[in-house]
């Protein structure tokens, strides 16, 4: 009976299952790579916005505190984003005629709410909570990177369970001292590591790393 | 196809087209998170506002003093509770938070929001505010004065807190060598021989 295989598939067999390797290696690395990517999570990407609202005009320019805005941020699980009569506050007298705010009169005259584009989503199995960091010696720059220099909001992390998780692990490397959390320019000194480990044990900080933390 | 591997495929759909359903699921899930907006009301908010008339249990508003500054009608010139360093302290932030922006930091009128364009916000170092009863402040904190908004998001014990300060800033700006206590004279004089031509530079 005729061969069906000539002698030279047996180094084909041999060579495929190494390039089957190579291939199962390199696609896992390149998807292990594109799950982290921007692409998919969608950093540093700023959205369609109803009004272009610039952090840096009036956190930058005029040093508007973050809680002027955010007043939830210290009480509550969600930082919270104003109601337009917070807007209203300055602009019925400034730029009131910009063709640029017309959508926050609009909204305060028929009390309809502005529809802003979320841009830090975290998929609704998690729970996060802003109290619990931001009284805790977690800056608002260390999650949301310099906000004061941001035209349009944008996510400044992955927001993936292994970046929480980093801190989660390590506060020492991250906390900074309480008067400093609302400071979007702070910057970390070169010391970190010895202020972090004083100020772990000030703030009480212990390791959350057990599922039920995030997941409940 | 038999009966068992039409069943074993159907299944295998089945586990498939679960599987590929879950995933948005769990990360959409049908409850409502803050601020998040919602069909099922026809303005589509999910935050609901309350009905008229809703009271929290604990919240209903009867202690006239604490809550509009007054005492029978009349503006009071006490606090409601004491004040010590702490509540000071607080006052002091939340006045850099919500004031500071038009009354500028030392309260004379000037803030970065007035300095593009706002109307010159009420300076606290004239003497009429100065002589003005504690009362009347925490009332424009909560329901404003001509072209002031109301700040009525505060809470009742931080408005307080934030009159503290605002007397305090007013007695800073006519303070004397006189008031500060014999034990930290030499501190003083030293800081004002040192400090005074910026002192006047700042005038
Ligand atoms: C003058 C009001 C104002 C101030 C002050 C302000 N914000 Fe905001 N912030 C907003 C508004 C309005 C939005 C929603 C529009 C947007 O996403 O840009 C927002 C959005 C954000 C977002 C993105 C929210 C999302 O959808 O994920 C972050 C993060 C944020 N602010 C952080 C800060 C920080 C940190 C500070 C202080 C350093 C600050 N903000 C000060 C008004 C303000
Ligand atoms: C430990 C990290 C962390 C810190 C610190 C932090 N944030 Fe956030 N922030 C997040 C995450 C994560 C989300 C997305 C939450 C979600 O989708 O449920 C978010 C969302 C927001 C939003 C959108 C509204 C909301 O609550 O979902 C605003 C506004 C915001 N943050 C402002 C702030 C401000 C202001 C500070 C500082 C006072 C701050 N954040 C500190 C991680 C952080
Ligand atoms: C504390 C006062 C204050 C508050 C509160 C405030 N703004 Fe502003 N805003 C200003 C000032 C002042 C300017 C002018 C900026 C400059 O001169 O650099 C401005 C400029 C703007 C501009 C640019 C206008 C143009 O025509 O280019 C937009 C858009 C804007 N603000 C949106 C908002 C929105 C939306 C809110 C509410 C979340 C808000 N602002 C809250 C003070 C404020
Ligand atoms: C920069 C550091 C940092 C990052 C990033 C961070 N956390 Fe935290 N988180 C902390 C600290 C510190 C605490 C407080 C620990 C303590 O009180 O002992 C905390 C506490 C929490 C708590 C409250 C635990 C409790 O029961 O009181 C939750 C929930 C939480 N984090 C969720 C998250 C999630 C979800 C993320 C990612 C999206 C995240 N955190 C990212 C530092 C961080
Ligand atoms: C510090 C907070 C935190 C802790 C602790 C935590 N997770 Fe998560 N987890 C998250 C966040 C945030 C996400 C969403 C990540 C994303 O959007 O990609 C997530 C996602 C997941 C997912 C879904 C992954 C996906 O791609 O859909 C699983 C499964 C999971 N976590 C399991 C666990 C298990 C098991 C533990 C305990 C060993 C745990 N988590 C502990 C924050 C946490
Ligand atoms: C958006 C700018 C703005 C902010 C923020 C603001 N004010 Fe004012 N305030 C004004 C203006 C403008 C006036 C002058 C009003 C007028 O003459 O019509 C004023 C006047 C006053 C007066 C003087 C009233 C009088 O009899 O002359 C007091 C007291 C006062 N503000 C307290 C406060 C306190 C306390 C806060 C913080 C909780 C605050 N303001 C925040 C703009 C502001």
């Amino acid at each position: 009976m005729a061969q069906i295989f000539p002698k030279s598939a047996n180094a084909l067999a041999q060579a495929s299952i190494i390039a089957a390797g190579i291939l199962a290696v390199t696609a896992g690395g390149a998807l292990y790579y594109l799950q982290r990517s921007p692409y998919v999570t969608r950093q540093h990407e700023t959205r369609e916005q109803p009004i272009p609202f610039s952090h840096q005009h009036h956190v930058g320019g005029m040093g508007v505190d973050c809680r002027y805005c955010h007043t939830a941020v210290e009480k509550s699980a969600s930082a919270g984003i104003p109601p337009t009569k917070t807007c209203m506050n300055c602009h019925s007298q400034i730029w009131n005629d910009s063709p640029t705010l017309e959508p926050v009169r609009q909204s305060f005259r028929d009390g309809k709410s502005i529809v802003w584009t979320k841009v830090n989503d975290l998929p609704d199995f998690a729970y996060f909570n802003h109290s619990a960091h931001v009284n805790k010696g977690m800056g608002c720059s260390t999650c949301h990177g310099r906000v004061d220099l941001q035209p349009l909001a944008w996510q400044e992390h992955s927001l993936q369970m292994e970046w929480c998780l980093e801190c989660h692990r390590n506060p020492e490397k991250f906390v900074r001292p309480q008067d400093q959390v609302f400071n979007a320019a702070y910057v970390t000194p070169a010391n970190q590591i010895e202020l972090g480990k004083e100020l772990v044990k000030k703030y009480g900080l212990k390791p959350r790393t057990s599922c039920s933390t995030c997941h409940r | 196809m038999s009966a068992r591997s039409r069943s074993l495929a159907l299944a295998l759909v089945a586990v498939v087209a679960a599987g590929a359903g879950c995933r948005q699921d769990m990360h959409d899930q049908p409850r409502i998170k803050a601020q998040a907006a919602s069909d099922f009301w026809r303005d589509h908010r999910g935050a609901r506002p309350l009905v008229e008339g809703t009271i929290a249990r604990g919240h209903l508003r009867e202690d006239e003093y604490l809550h509009t500054g007054r005492e029978m009608g009349q503006f009071v010139n006490a606090f409601p509770f004491p004040i010590d360093r702490a509540r000071m302290e607080r006052g002091r932030e939340r006045y850099n938070i919500h004031c500071a922006p038009c009354h500028g930091a030392t309260g004379a009128g000037n803030g970065m929001v007035v300095q593009r364009g706002y109307r010159a916000a009420g300076n606290f170092h004239q003497d009429r505010l100065r002589n003005e009863r504690l009362g009347y402040f925490y009332d424009v904190i909560a329901n404003g004065f001509g072209a002031m908004p109301a700040y009525a998001e505060i809470a009742v014990e931080d408005r307080w807190a934030i009159v503290a300060y605002i007397r305090a800033l007013q007695l800073s700006q006519h303070a004397r060598l006189e008031d500060v206590p014999a034990s930290r004279r030499a501190e003083a004089d030293k800081a004002l021989s040192g400090a005074a031509p910026a002192a006047a530079a700042a005038h």
